[in-house]
């Protein structure tokens, strides 16, 4: 008897082996591999690999993955030679300007009609359909601020107060996408004028302009700063860690970005790159944001992921992103005067 | 005079070496710097861009803080360095194979982790902050500190193998004339480490004005010249402008390379064919004052990385400092985990292989060909720029010049071809001078006598030239081993989907705030270096008990 069920069991093993052997060098003659770009977080590629890859059994992922700016600039670099096929997941002002040099095919996703308008390009075809949207909160230090006794800022305006001197951290707007696209949010909220008026009274609080999007949240989790200006989701993040911070949305509104899928002009993949972005468009791909992200594309995904502030999408400032990008230059070089030389010197 | 078979074949040699020194370092190079001239569509604009960015006031701000910070930190380095080198080379030390392996522990460690370690030790929340008394380590000083550490072994690597080498007689020489203990200092001893000083201070100082990893985590509102390159390119895109800060960047380099092309001339091989080598004796008063200098030094460096280790084992600072090994389960943080690791570790032997060869008999090439100063100079100044040249420049370049369509070698683009290849280039400066230093040693009668016994040239390269300078042969690998697990700057455009190097993870996963895990990858990072430097050691003191035999009497 147990020899009949070893045999049994070696027998059916063999046959198990077989098949898959059999199916996987089926499967793998089929196998498209999609060399795919992209800024996503870490914890999000393993999760967006799958849940694709389960639906398209053909298509298999190659994530590249890096911070936006290093993955914008490599993008921009391999423009004459383009080695990726699709980006999922880079900023909308990147791709804005990565359409603008020629480098997107369009293409409007199946799911696209069922979209908030404002995560589409609104060109016909679309050059990028939205995923997410990020924003540039407050994230504020409790731990610090009871040891300190500094009251808990409400808006943009608290910020200037002078108990907060020296106790602020934000990106630096000439090195950073979360930077830039805060002091656009302010300028847009505030108007120009009132804007820089703003910023230079906020600079005598500043104690440093850091050189990356996240690491603002970071450093006020980590209790290095009272307060950051940052990435809405490391913040949240680091709260689900145990970190003691607030995440705040000053009540005058505030900058944001979305995260967006486009094609890559000159792919030889065309096929599979179009099945990734109609996925990319899908409620169940929405939903999969959702899990890491409170606002996304389709509107029909109520999501709330851990920690998040909960108003964050009725005070998304008014962005035109066309000015954004066509002012960069102008409002970097007015900045960098302002607050990035020796020209500007603090007041002690 | 006509030329020798040997001379045909030095000069082929070389003309090869120049060759591939240009594929590696001038074409890419200059793929990127041509961007300088030109606006973001790439239409020709002469020196507009040069124009506009040397009327901005924040350029002198920065061009003046890169010159500061290099300054000091070359100041504070050089001296220390020539101290830890003298006592480890002229003194009897108390287990000196111990301070040989501590001194290097900087070089086998990511910039991240001076920069997570002094948050710890200084930052706000520091343990030591009231040290600081009221300033801050974010800005100047702890840029200056973070390069003092990460610069000490580059300038303690040159400075040894300056001083290793030493003629006895000559010491012997002095003795015998009565000469006073300052006096054979100043007339022996510095003179023959003078190639070695100088080249320790150049290097130091082109690496503190180029690398932006240390000013980018700890440097704060502090600009350099570095950071702006981060700025232009990483920030805005903007290719052009990030050319002509990198142009600036240059200019160091090419000072450097001149001034080493004026003392060149002067030096004079120490270890002539009948040399004798200095044997260090005990003297308990100088070998105490070194011991405890030797001690100290070694403590800082024990403190900073003690306090990554300890930071990679505690739960989140500031708030949780229970201990935990969860940040060593790097899947839990990058999504290739380990495996990261392992493409760095095959990487690292990639280029110690073929990089140590090339630098070598290319070094060699460069030395003992007689005549063909152009293709020679041409080799130098090629070998000299890696070093002056930010990694975000090169590794930009490499992107527009491997991955052009008409380049018959883009199919090297998107390899681990392509790392090796690019580390060994960006690397290639200190170990072309480590070998050059060794080589000058050596006297060229050694070449003559062999030249007029008709034995050929690559016998005696194989046969005498090459064991005789087997320790600075090894000492070239492990550089650039350990420089290739640490290497972030360049190769962060350069890897694909497979071939993620540890180095970049520990960057990325720093950036999520993940502070305890990177500090953990780097952590085995420095661990893995310090194994195989510890194999080299003990291989060194077998071989040189076999092939240096001939150094003792």
């Amino acid at each position: 008897m147990a020899n009949t069920s070893t045999f049994r069991r070696t027998a059916l093993a063999g046959v198990a082996a077989l098949a898959a052997v059999g199916f996987a060098g089926s499967a793998w003659a089929q196998k498209t591999k999609l060399t795919v770009y992209t800024a996503i977080e870490n914890e999000q590629l393993e999760p967006f690999k799958k849940a694709f890859e389960g639906d398209n059994p053909t298509i298999e992922i190659a994530w590249v993955r890096d911070s936006t700016g290093v993955m914008t600039a490599k993008l921009i670099a391999e423009k004459d030679n383009p080695r990726a096929d699709v980006i999922w997941g880079l900023a909308a002002s990147s791709i804005g300007l990565m359409a603008s040099m020629g480098m997107i095919e369009p293409y409007t996703p199946a799911g696209a009609a069922a979209l908030k308008p404002i995560f589409k390009s609104g060109k016909n075809p679309e050059t990028w359909v939205g995923m997410d949207a990020y924003l540039a909160v407050l994230c504020f230090n409790t731990a610090e601020a009871a040891k300190g006794k500094k009251a808990k800022p409400t808006s943009w305006a608290d910020l200037t107060k002078p108990e907060y001197k020296d106790s602020i951290v934000m990106p630096n707007p000439a090195s950073s996408g979360t930077g830039y696209l805060t002091v656009a949010g302010w300028l847009t909220i505030m108007g120009e004028d009132a804007g820089w008026k703003f910023m230079d009274a906020l600079h005598q609080n500043v104690a440093q302009y850091l050189h990356s999007g996240s690491a603002p949240c970071v450093q006020a989790a980590k209790g290095e700063r009272l307060m950051g200006i940052g990435f809405d989701m490391r913040g949240a993040s680091e709260k689900t860690k145990g970190a003691p911070i607030d995440l705040i949305v000053p009540k005058e509104g505030l900058g944001w970005e979305m995260e967006v899928t486009a094609i890559v002009k000159g792919t030889k993949n065309l096929a599979a790159a179009k099945k990734l972005a109609d996925w990319s468009a899908s409620l169940k791909a929405n939903e999969l944001y959702g899990k890491y992200y409170a606002i996304v594309a389709n509107p029909a995904v109520k999501s709330m992921p851990a920690n998040y502030p909960a108003d964050g999408e009725k005070l998304m400032a008014k962005m035109d992103v066309e000015w954004m990008s066509k002012n960069r230059t102008r409002i970097l070089a007015e900045w960098t005067k302002r607050y990035d030389s020796k020209s500007a010197p603090k007041k002690q | 005079m006509g030329l020798s078979r040997d001379d045909l074949i030095m000069r082929g040699g070389l003309v090869v070496l120049a060759g591939v020194l240009l594929l590696i370092v001038g074409l890419p190079l200059w793929a990127l710097l041509a961007k300088g001239f030109e606006d973001g569509d790439g239409r020709y604009v002469g020196l507009a861009n040069y124009v506009s960015y040397f009327s901005t006031p924040a350029m002198f701000n920065s061009a003046l803080n890169s010159f500061h910070v290099a300054a000091v930190s070359t100041a504070i380095v050089v001296p220390v360095a020539f101290l830890y080198a003298y006592a480890l080379t002229r003194a009897v030390l108390p287990a000196r194979w111990l301070f040989q392996g501590i001194s290097l522990i900087p070089i086998f460690a990511p910039s991240l982790l001076p920069g997570l370690a002094l948050v710890y030790l200084f930052g706000n929340q520091g343990f030591f902050k009231v040290l600081l008394g009221g300033s801050s380590i974010y800005g100047f000083d702890g840029i200056v500190i973070a390069q003092v550490f990460y610069c000490f072994p580059h300038a303690t690597m040159i400075l040894v193998t300056a001083l290793a080498t030493a003629d006895a007689r000559l010491y012997e020489a002095a003795d015998a004339l009565g000469a006073s203990k300052p006096r054979v200092f100043f007339t022996v001893t510095l003179p023959g480490a003078k190639y070695g000083l100088i080249s320790a201070a150049l290097v130091v100082f082109t690496l503190v004005i180029t690398d932006f990893g240390i000013a980018k985590v700890i440097g704060g509102n502090f600009n350099v010249l570095a950071t702006d390159v981060y700025k232009q390119v990483i920030g805005q895109q903007n290719f052009s402008m990030g050319a002509v800060v990198g142009m600036v960047l240059l200019a160091p380099a090419a000072l450097a390379f001149v001034i080493d092309r004026m003392v060149q001339r002067k030096q004079v091989a120490l270890l002539t064919s009948r040399a004798v080598p200095l044997i260090p004796k005990p003297k308990a008063g100088r070998d105490l004052f070194f011991t405890v200098f030797c001690a100290t030094i070694a403590a800082g460096i024990l403190t900073i990385l003690g306090m990554a280790i300890w930071g990679s084992l505690i739960k989140y600072w500031p708030y949780n400092l229970s201990l935990t090994l969860g940040n060593y389960y790097f899947s839990n943080f990058d999504a290739n985990g380990w495996e990261s690791y392992f493409n760095s570790l095959r990487m690292a032997v990639g280029a110690a292989i073929v990089g140590t060869a090339l630098m070598f008999v290319g070094a060699w090439l460069n030395e003992k060909t007689r005549g063909f100063g152009i293709v020679r100079g041409v080799v130098q100044l090629l070998a000299f720029l890696p070093m002056a040249v930010p990694g975000i420049v090169l590794g930009l370049g490499y992107i527009f010049f491997f991955n052009a369509p008409n380049n018959p070698l883009n199919f090297l683009y998107a390899t681990m071809a392509i790392l090796v290849i690019n580390t060994v280039a960006h690397f290639y400066t200190v170990g072309h001078l480590t070998a050059t230093t060794a080589l000058k040693q050596i006297d060229p009668e050694f070449e003559s006598v062999s030249a007029s016994l008709k034995v050929p040239i690559w016998k005696t390269f194989s046969r005498v030239t090459a064991p005789i300078c087997l320790p600075a042969i090894l000492d070239i690998a492990i550089y650039l081993f350990v420089n290739a697990m640490t290497t972030v700057s360049s190769v962060i455009f350069l890897y694909a989907s497979d071939t993620k190097l540890a180095s970049v993870a520990a960057v990325n996963i720093e950036e999520t705030g993940a502070t305890a895990a990177a500090a953990a990858l780097c952590v085995v990072i420095v661990i893995t270096s310090a194994i195989v430097k510890t194999m080299h050691l003990l291989a060194d003191r077998f071989l040189l008990g076999r092939l240096q035999a001939w150094r003792r009497r």
